[in-house]
């Protein structure tokens, strides 16, 4: 029984979500609100973990694969879903679940793809050509789509608006819990311990046998599938979305809650990740101070405990009871 | 057909530096050969030219016939070359049985999907890696500390480490680069009959280059002398002992082998 325990935690936090999901009238619409963001960044900060905490890559473009997973998303529901109604039985939850799940996965591969695209040559060279390129690309992304016509299916500089409000309490926490689970199982298994091992020391990874730019790209790869998973979530919650909303300054956060929570640790990763959108939230007033504060917090963070808010140990424990 | 490491006429250079010049020698499958010479003779440098860290500006490597030098590192501790670092290379954030284990991911028939599936087959090759991993920490006295971290461990637990780390990626030649530095007489004397113990057991070819001649001339079969990249003898430890242009480059200095 033990070894399913992870399946088992994994399944009870899917049926949780789906349980307050249900629920979700009987709760303020601003604290679920408050929720449903909290769990968007859980998804973007632990995916971003898995390359720049558990492999040891720097990427500094989440926000552009989280943008090409919403717009990939948002244009498969507004296009494709009328469509796809009679194929699946007809209007009815069922059948918006469906299409909806599939709006996810079409933008999680679109960013999936990208995220290949721009990880193969970049991963290739040592050092920190990886945070260049990704900003780099970060730009590119945006810049592109501020730049496609207004009435095309881009929407140009002001968006995409009108995109069904789909996302619920279920649909964020039980991919979130997927992704945590996704990224907990791959790192602590053996095959993930090469994740580790490239971070600490790249030659001595080469040295042992571990395909080192394999490893770097798959984090890459999986990375960006989850935050164009949380992309779409994201367009379908704000049911708007524009090329803005993407820029490298949100990039930047995600890169700020995974250094909070601690490079390599799931656990205070996520706990930075609630920590810090509830931190947003309370801080709206005072918008500019915003980076301000993030910054000193920074600084002050790496001063006291440059480890994280936890020490990284795996999320799995994988020991043998004997 | 395994014919060991045959290294021809490798040269590699930095920038003006010859680092190695023409070198020539040769491990046949099941040899434990030394690798001498004072500081800078190039013995590290030959170790990154064997594992594909540096790629011979010219020169021939093949092991048991297969070209090494067009491969990467990873290719080639593949065809069953496994190295230490003089300058310890552990996975500093793994514990030790961590540290082991990353090291038998290619031997793995399970992959990613199957680390999420976790099905019982996967299941039973997890238990099987940890099992080979702890067999071979138990060797080297490294088994009550499997779950400490690596970077917790002693100087010389760290090297023995090292070797067990190599070890788990199933060579068949073994590069041991100093082993025994920073080590005291009785702790060589254990790690040396180690080594000699896991060569027969594993049936390894070892290249063990180590700076203290006595443990040397005691455990290896041939011997081969760098100097300024170049090979200045080889042969069995007497004749090294007796070799004027060693004795001149090397044990001159040192004047203390009996
Ligand atoms: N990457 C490099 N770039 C430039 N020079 C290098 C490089 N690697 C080695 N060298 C030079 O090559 C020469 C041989 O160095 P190497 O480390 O192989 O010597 P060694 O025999 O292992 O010495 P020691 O006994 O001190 O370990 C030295 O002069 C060193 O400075
Ligand atoms: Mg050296």
């Amino acid at each position: 029984m033990k070894r399913y325990t992870t399946q088992i935690v994994l399944l009870v936090v899917v049926l949780l979500s789906l349980g307050i999901s249900v629920l979700s009238g009987k709760f303020d619409a601003y604290y679920m609100d408050i929720a449903l963001n909290v769990g968007i960044n859980i998804i973007l900060a632990v995916s971003l973990n898995l390359v720049n905490g558990h492999t040891g890559q720097f990427s500094l473009g989440h926000a552009a694969f989280m943008a090409v997973g919403a717009y990939g998303a948002s244009i498969f529901t507004l296009e494709m879903s009328a469509r796809l109604m009679p194929l699946l039985g007809g209007p009815g939850s069922f059948a918006t679940g469906v299409a909806f799940l599939l709006a996810l996965l079409v933008g999680g591969l679109c960013a999936a793809v990208c995220g290949w695209l721009v990880g193969m040559p970049s991963l290739r060279l040592r050092g920190d050509y990886l945070a260049i390129v990704t900003l780099g690309f970060n730009e590119i992304v945006r810049v592109i789509l501020q730049n496609t016509s207004g009435d095309g299916v881009f929407g140009g500089p002001l968006g995409l608006k009108g995109i069904p409000p789909l996302t619920t309490f279920f649909w964020v926490f039980a991919i979130a819990a997927i992704c945590v689970y996704v990224v907990g199982s791959m790192v602590s298994s053996t095959y993930g311990r090469g994740f580790p091992a490239v971070r600490d020391d790249e030659i001595a990874a080469g040295s042992m046998g571990i395909n080192t730019v394999r490893y770097k790209v798959t984090a890459f790869v999986v990375g960006s599938f989850f935050a164009g998973l949380s992309g779409g979530l994201y367009a379908h919650l704000r049911t708007t979305i524009s090329p803005e909303g993407f820029n490298f300054l949100k990039s930047f956060d995600v890169v700020v809650i995974v250094i909070l929570g601690g490079m390599g640790s799931t656990a205070g990763v996520i706990i930075a990740a609630i920590v810090l959108t509830v931190l947003n939230e309370f801080l709206r007033d005072f918008e500019q101070y915003r980076m301000l504060v993030f910054s000193i917090l920074l600084i002050v963070m790496m001063i006291v405990r440059p480890q994280g808010l936890l020490p990284s140990f795996p999320i799995l424990n994988r020991k043998k009871s004997a | 057909m395994s014919t060991g490491l045959e290294l021809k006429d490798v040269s590699i250079s930095f920038g003006g530096l010859k680092a190695v010049t023409d070198l020539n020698f040769s491990i046949f499958p099941g040899e434990l050969l030394g690798l001498i010479g004072p500081n800078g003779a190039g013995k590290t440098t030959v170790f990154n030219l064997i594992t594909g860290v540096y790629t011979p500006t010219s020169g021939r490597i093949s092991f048991n016939g297969d070209s090494v030098s067009s491969r990467k590192p990873e290719g080639i501790t593949r065809m069953g070359i496994a190295r230490t670092f003089q300058n310890i290379r552990l996975f500093s954030s793994l514990s030790v049985l961590d540290n082991v284990r990353a090291a038998m991911v290619m031997h793995l028939k399970h992959g990613i999907l199957h680390s999420l599936t976790r099905g019982p087959a996967f299941l039973k090759e997890e238990g099987s890696v940890e099992d080979e991993a702890m067999a071979l920490l138990d060797i080297f006295g490294l088994k009550d500390a499997c779950h400490a971290n690596a970077k917790s461990l002693n100087y010389g637990d760290q090297r023995r480490l090292e070797i067990v780390r190599a070890l788990a990626t199933r060579p068949k030649l073994l590069l041991l680069d100093e082993p025994a530095a920073g080590m005291n007489p009785s702790e060589k004397d254990d790690l040396m009959k180690l080594i000699r113990f896991i060569k027969e057991r594993y049936n390894l070819a070892v290249l063990l280059v180590e700076h203290d001649m006595k443990v040397v001339m005691g455990i290896c079969e041939r011997i081969a002398v760098l100097e300024y990249g170049r090979k200045i003898a080889e042969g069995t430890p007497k004749e090294i002992q007796s070799h004027p242009k060693v004795i001149e480059a090397y044990l001159g200095a040192a004047a203390v082998v009996d």
